[in-house]
């Protein structure tokens, strides 16, 4: 069976093998063969890693499917560098969270276990996806386990945040479906009517895949407004930008992320969030490029707005995890910066501070989780010196909380510098003005950590607290490992990117300037046309002949063997 | 073309050793839970700094003994950071001035460790303290060895953040008090402000040079690639001038990470608060190597600093402002260890004026001979409050030499080096200093000159003041501390401190000046100098004997008056001190409370900005606009309709269901049947 989706399906095959034989198993053994099914598939990733060849560039190990072959639509997995790193970094964290909440959840185990492991197919399938259609299937299933993980396990108000999350997502999403439709039937037109929801040419001499689609730039007579690529831009980042989170479309998150159970928040900071970033990475960027440029100053703003607002409001929250909440909302704000700055040192720190984050606010995310078993209560006020009780503890919250502040050594250095420098290189005071969120994000946490860890110990109930046992440390330390590797060594990391942020840089250099010279009728259409078709017969839409004429015309000045070289797929 | 550099991989064991020490005690203490034997911790943190000072040692004579064009050693671990245009290489340069820092660096710090034993032998108020206490010391020493030894920018930022952790870790080290660890976090927190200039600076020097292709932070390929980028300038605000040379805004923005780590105006607050940590760690962190660190980067990067006027004088008049500023407030204190803070932050002052003055051998100079006496005095400090069962206010001590004769005149050795008595080394480095600022051409070097010299005066003053108060007079002491018994500390506290008395002596002598040496017979006496030539760019004043002389006796003049009133106020007339101070309450409330700038920068910036965070961005906007008007507000907005509204609709009565499904079947036959 093929790498890619048996690691997809693992996880869910192995939570419906516990549904088949649901009453013949104690909870108990549930989460032990749910650990053993995450286990699993984190073992079979590595083998993904170890694969994966760095140089080479393009999607590896890629698997193509026909599903609904009418349409488009088709089984199609593939990972490049970007998607390596989140993929292994799902399957990395996913026992772990399991592992976590080993006696966090005591009400209904067996459903918890399942949640998880078809929460972990919906999101590696996200990741592996070549198919938009496929991609946008898992995207939504993945908030059904989500919705259910928040609403059941969550704190107070979970029913409350659950909706919330839904609904946000969903009224963000819906324009994103409407203008993948779009950009379907425009990729039709201009590759002879042939219906694709691939991204890439499908190994074996598929048709162009839609990345190879040239987004209108500007409404004409003959491209509506909602086949511009600013339209369909706006319409994906919507979608995306609501995941990110980006400001003002975050509120969500505080709620989510408080009211959800630890596994909950460590899944959704963890990974969930990178749905966004990634989907800016791997769809609207490709797809759009010169609407990613145009815009970007837009998304700079928003991106900076995100991390100052974000830091200083996390400054003055009172109840710790919603204060590591609000540094999501900035951190991811870094994230964004570097994915705009769109050259090689921005997007390669963006995708490795998805990493970055997903493990410090992920372990953070864990730590306030074992703190508020011990106390049940999360609240800074109720704190104050528990080093001393907690020493351990103490000692991997502040390697952790280090981590988020972006000290050297430790991984979120790396990506918030290499981020930094990319925008410094293309905007100066973009850079200048994230930066100085480096300042606040000291401020926001050594603050917490100072009223919560140190000063005197006085609070009776806080005296007899107990530090971390042997699974929990274990739990902590394996998220230590990653976190000082790479900020000591992230070339292993870095390399398996360079390969493919170039693709990605370069294809959207080469769209963006075929989408700009569509755009000057007079020069194209001349060269493009075949002799004898006045411009003014430029293809309408459902006009099979002429839109195979422009499909030709289009692929001839794309150089379709370029084109395919995005997807640089392994013979 | 001959490498001019050597490779040898000796260099990584210089921080590699300290570094070792940290992670085997961190692992004892974290995942292993078992506290080691003292005698154990001893012996891992103890041996290896002094390994560490060996391993100088033999590389600094392989550094003497390279062919003639070859001026360092270098050791290329492996590339740490590549992406894109940039490439990090985690790799150590071992040249004459970061040999010149290191030497320092582990010499003092294996005095200081070893004085530690005796300081934290003591400490029974944590478990595990004693191990931790080492643990970060250790980890401290690699963080300062990477910073002096970093072959590109971005090692040394990785050393000058990891000295900034050890920092923040020691002060707040006894965390049970609130107050300790409050100390901690500002100083964490102003030097990150520092920080953000320093990268600022980092990603200016990328930005101009990734134009012309060799996007570098290595020191060398800087130094080679300025040239190129030696004419830009940029647009600044009309009122700043309208435009600037590019060196001078990244000379300025790298100096804004020298003003937070070496504690200069406006971000010294942090310095003297660092007072809070144990003592060793203020006389190994807070005065005799991290604090330098500023002085070290802007000397490593002279090269750039040459080229770069406006940078050079405004690093000039901050260190002079910071000198006397700082100098003031000294005098009011009591706590031993304040006044010896404000001493230290003054004395960095010094130092950026002879680096603003293009003088940065003798700004090493005198990093080298502070060192030694900042230390002997931090350490003399220390053994007194060690003595004094942590008492620390002077108001409370007083003719302590006849119970601490020792301690007594190894502090009086630092003292004399520090007001720069004829002969010690503080009378040398600082004479150099003060020379330097006199023949410069920094826009006002004679004013510069001339507050270097009243705040030597004025140093002399209250270094006395507080040896007086401290060791002369009535005794003060309170009587369930002489209860307890004043004792002369530990040989392992005293022989520290007669090492450090030794050099605070004899220092002076690696930079006895030419112009000396001359008449003496002696060629190029002025060894440091000498040595740190090929690298640091050098200043080309030739001085005449007499001048050198004049303002060597003039600056030992000014120091005795100092001396002198001192004596008279605190020794000889004590009664005159409560009547001045009655005269002139409200300056010395002023002084005293170190001119309210804490204060100040509370209710100028913090409070604001914890106002601005809580009621306008979280409660504000967050909670109120986003949250509660346009998400909740739309929430409740389609329930009201839904509730209110639609419910009509759902009446149940079939006529109604009826009459609504003919006009909505007669809206689609009509739109579709549209012309």
């Amino acid at each position: 069976m093929d790498l890619l989706t048996l690691i997809t399906f693992l996880p869910l095959a192995t939570g419906l093998l516990l549904v088949a034989t649901s009453r013949l198993l104690p909870e108990q053994a549930w989460r032990w063969v749910g650990m053993a099914g995450m286990v699993l598939t984190f073992l079979l990733s590595l083998q993904l890693w170890a694969g994966f060849e760095p140089a080479q560039g393009g999607f590896q190990f890629v698997h193509h499917v026909p599903w609904i072959p009418a349409y488009g639509i088709h089984w199609f997995v593939g990972i490049d560098g970007m998607s390596l790193l989140l993929v292994v970094l799902t399957t990395f964290l996913m026992p772990l969270v399991m592992l976590a909440s080993w006696n966090d959840i005591k009400r209904s185990t067996r459903s918890f276990v399942f949640f998880n492991l078809f929460l972990q197919t919906g999101m590696l399938g996200a990741f592996v996806s070549l198919n938009l259609f496929q991609f946008y299937v898992f995207w939504e299933v993945m908030l059904i386990p989500m919705y259910f993980i928040i609403g059941i396990w969550g704190g107070p108000r979970r029913v409350y945040a659950a909706v919330k999350f839904f609904l946000f997502t969903m009224a963000g999403s819906l324009p994103m479906l409407v203008a993948m439709l779009s950009l379907y039937l425009l990729h039709a037109e201009q590759f002879g009517g042939a219906l694709e929801f691939d991204l890439i040419a499908a190994p074996g001499g598929g048709t162009a895949g839609l990345l190879d689609t040239i987004v209108p730039i500007a409404e004409t007579a003959t491209i509506p407004w909602w086949q511009t690529q600013a339209w369909l831009f706006a319409a994906f980042a919507l979608a995306f930008g609501v995941k990110v989170p980006m400001v003002p479309l975050h509120t969500w998150l505080p709620d989510a992320h408080v009211e959800a159970p630890t596994a909950g928040s460590v899944v959704l900071a963890g990974v969930l969030l990178k749905m966004g970033t990634y989907g800016f990475v791997r769809f609207a960027l490709p797809l759009f490029p010169v609407a990613a440029e145009t815009y970007a100053p837009v998304m700079f703003t928003l991106a900076v707005i995100g991390v100052l607002f974000g830091s200083l409001v996390a400054m003055v929250q009172s109840d710790i995890k919603k204060l590591v909440a609000y540094s999501s909302v900035a951190h991811l704000g870094f994230v964004m910066i570097g994915i705009f700055a769109l050259n090689e040192e921005g997007l390669q720190g963006s995708i490795l501070q998805m990493v970055n984050h997903g493990l410090s606010t992920g372990a953070l995310f864990l730590l306030v989780g074992m703190i508020y078993e011990r106390r049940h209560t999360r609240e800074i006020a109720d704190f104050g010196g528990i080093a001393k009780p907690m020493p351990v503890f103490a000692a991997m919250f502040g390697i952790v909380a280090m981590s988020s502040i972006g000290l050297p050594a430790l991984n979120g250095f790396v990506g918030e510098f290499l981020i930094l420098v990319g925008a410094f290189l293309v905007s100066p005071w973009v850079a200048v003005a994230a930066t100085f969120g480096v300042v606040l994000s000291a401020v926001y946490l050594l603050w917490m950590v100072r009223r919560v860890f140190f000063g005197p110990c006085d609070n009776p109930e806080n005296m007899g607290l107990l530090d971390l046992g042997l699974r929990e440390k274990a739990v902590v330390l394996a998220l230590l490992i990653p976190i000082i590797w790479i900020g000591v060594y992230p070339n292993p990391f870095l390399t398996r990117l360079e390969a493919s942020v170039g693709d990605l840089l370069h294809h959207m250099e080469r769209t963006a300037s075929a989408a700009r010279s569509e755009a000057q009728p007079s020069e194209v259409h001349q060269t493009a046309l075949r002799p004898g078709t006045a411009p003014s017969a430029i293809p309408r839409r459902h006009d099979p002949a002429s839109g195979k004429r422009w499909a030709a015309s289009a692929r001839s000045e794309a150089q379709p063997s370029e084109v395919h070289q995005l997807g640089g797929i392994p013979r | 073309m001959v490498e001019t550099v050597a490779t040898n991989e000796l260099l990584r064991w210089i921080v590699g050793l300290p570094l070792l020490g940290a992670i085997v005690h961190g692992v004892m203490l974290g995942l292993v839970r078992r506290e080691l034997p003292r005698g154990l911790v001893i012996a891992i943190s103890c041996v290896a700094p002094a390994l560490a000072f060996l391993v100088s040692l033999v590389a600094f004579f392989q550094l003497r003994g390279l062919p003639v064009g070859q001026t360092a050693l270098v050791d290329d671990v492996y590339t740490w950071i590549g992406a894109g245009r940039l490439v990090a290489e985690m790799a150590f340069l071992f040249d004459p001035l970061s040999a010149v820092m290191c030497l320092i660096v582990t010499g003092v710090g294996t005095l200081i460790h070893v004085y530690s034993i005796g300081y934290m032998d003591d400490d029974h108020r944590d478990d595990g303290g004693f191990q931790r206490f080492f643990c970060y010391l250790n980890l401290f020493l690699a963080a300062m060895l990477l910073l002096v030894l970093g072959d590109n920018l971005l090692v040394l930022f990785l050393g000058w953040e990891g000295v900034g952790l050890c920092s923040y870790l020691l002060i707040g080290f006894w965390f049970g008090d609130r107050w300790n660890a409050y100390c901690g976090m500002k100083a964490f927190v102003v030097n990150r402000i520092g920080d953000f200039g320093f990268l600022i600076g980092i990603f200016l020097i990328l930005w101009a040079l990734a134009d012309t292709g060799a996007a570098t932070l290595n020191f060398r390929e800087i130094q080679t690639a300025l040239p190129s980028i030696v004419e830009r300038t940029v647009a600044v605000p009309a009122w700043l001038g309208g435009e600037w040379r590019l060196t001078t805004l990244i000379g300025l923005c790298l100096f804004v990470g020298a003003v937070g780590k070496s504690a200069q105006i406006p971000l010294y607050v942090w310095l003297p608060d660092a007072m809070a940590g144990p003592t060793p760690v203020s006389a190994l962190i807070h005065a005799a190597t991290m604090v330098t660190a500023g002085i070290y980067m802007v000397c490593r990067m002279s090269f750039l600093y040459a080229e770069a006027p406006g940078a050079s004088t405004v690093i000039a008049w901050t260190g002079a402002s910071t000198a006397l500023f700082a100098a003031t407030m000294a005098i009011a204190q009591t706590d031993i260890k304040k006044v010896l803070a404000y001493s230290t932050v003054s004395q960095l002052g010094y130092m950026f004026v002879a680096a603003g003055c293009g003088a940065y051998s003798a700004a090493i100079f005198h990093v080298g001979t502070h060192a030694f006496f900042k230390a002997l005095l931090f350490l003399g400090a220390g053994a007194v409050i060690l003595a004094m069962h942590h008492e620390q206010d002077t108001d409370k001590m007083g003719g302590l030499r006849r119970h601490l004769p020792w301690t007594h005149k190894l502090f009086a050795i630092g003292v004399l080096a520090i007001i720069g008595f004829p002969g010690f080394s503080g009378f040398f480095s600082k004479d150099e200093v003060l020379l330097a600022a006199y023949t410069s051409h920094v826009p006002g070097h004679k004013a510069i000159w001339a507050i270097g010299l009243l705040t030597a005066g004025i140093t002399a003053f209250y270094m006395c003041r507080l040896h007086f108060r401290t060791f002369f007079g009535e005794s003060r002491v309170p009587p369930e501390i002489a209860h307890h018994g004043i004792r002369e500390p530990a040989n392992t506290v005293l022989v520290p401190l007669g090492v450090l008395a030794f050099f605070s002596v004899f220092a002076g002598l690696f930079g006895f000046p030419d112009v000396y040496g001359e008449q003496l017979g002696v060629p190029e006496s002025n060894s440091l100098a000498h040595f740190l030539a090929p690298v640091v760019v050098q200043q080309p004043h030739h001085v005449a004997l007499s001048t050198e002389l004049g303002l060597a006796t003039l600056a030992t003049v000014v120091s005795a008056a100092g001396v002198f009133l001192a004596w008279l106020l605190y020794v000889s007339r004590p009664e005159l001190t409560a009547r001045l101070r009655s005269r002139i309450s409200a300056l010395h409330r002023l002084v005293a409370n170190k001119y309210y700038v804490d204060e100040l920068y509370d209710a100028l910036i913090v409070r604001p900005l914890v106002f601005l965070s809580h009621r306008v961005l979280f409660r504000g906007i967050d909670a109120g606009l986003i949250d509660g008007f346009a998400v909740n507000g739309s929430a409740r907005t389609v329930r009201a309709f839904a509730s209110d509204a639609l419910k009509y609709a759902h009446s149940g009565l079939a006529q109604g269901y009826l009459i609504t499904m003919v006009v909505g079947t007669l809206a689609v036959l009509a739109w579709l049947l549209r012309g």
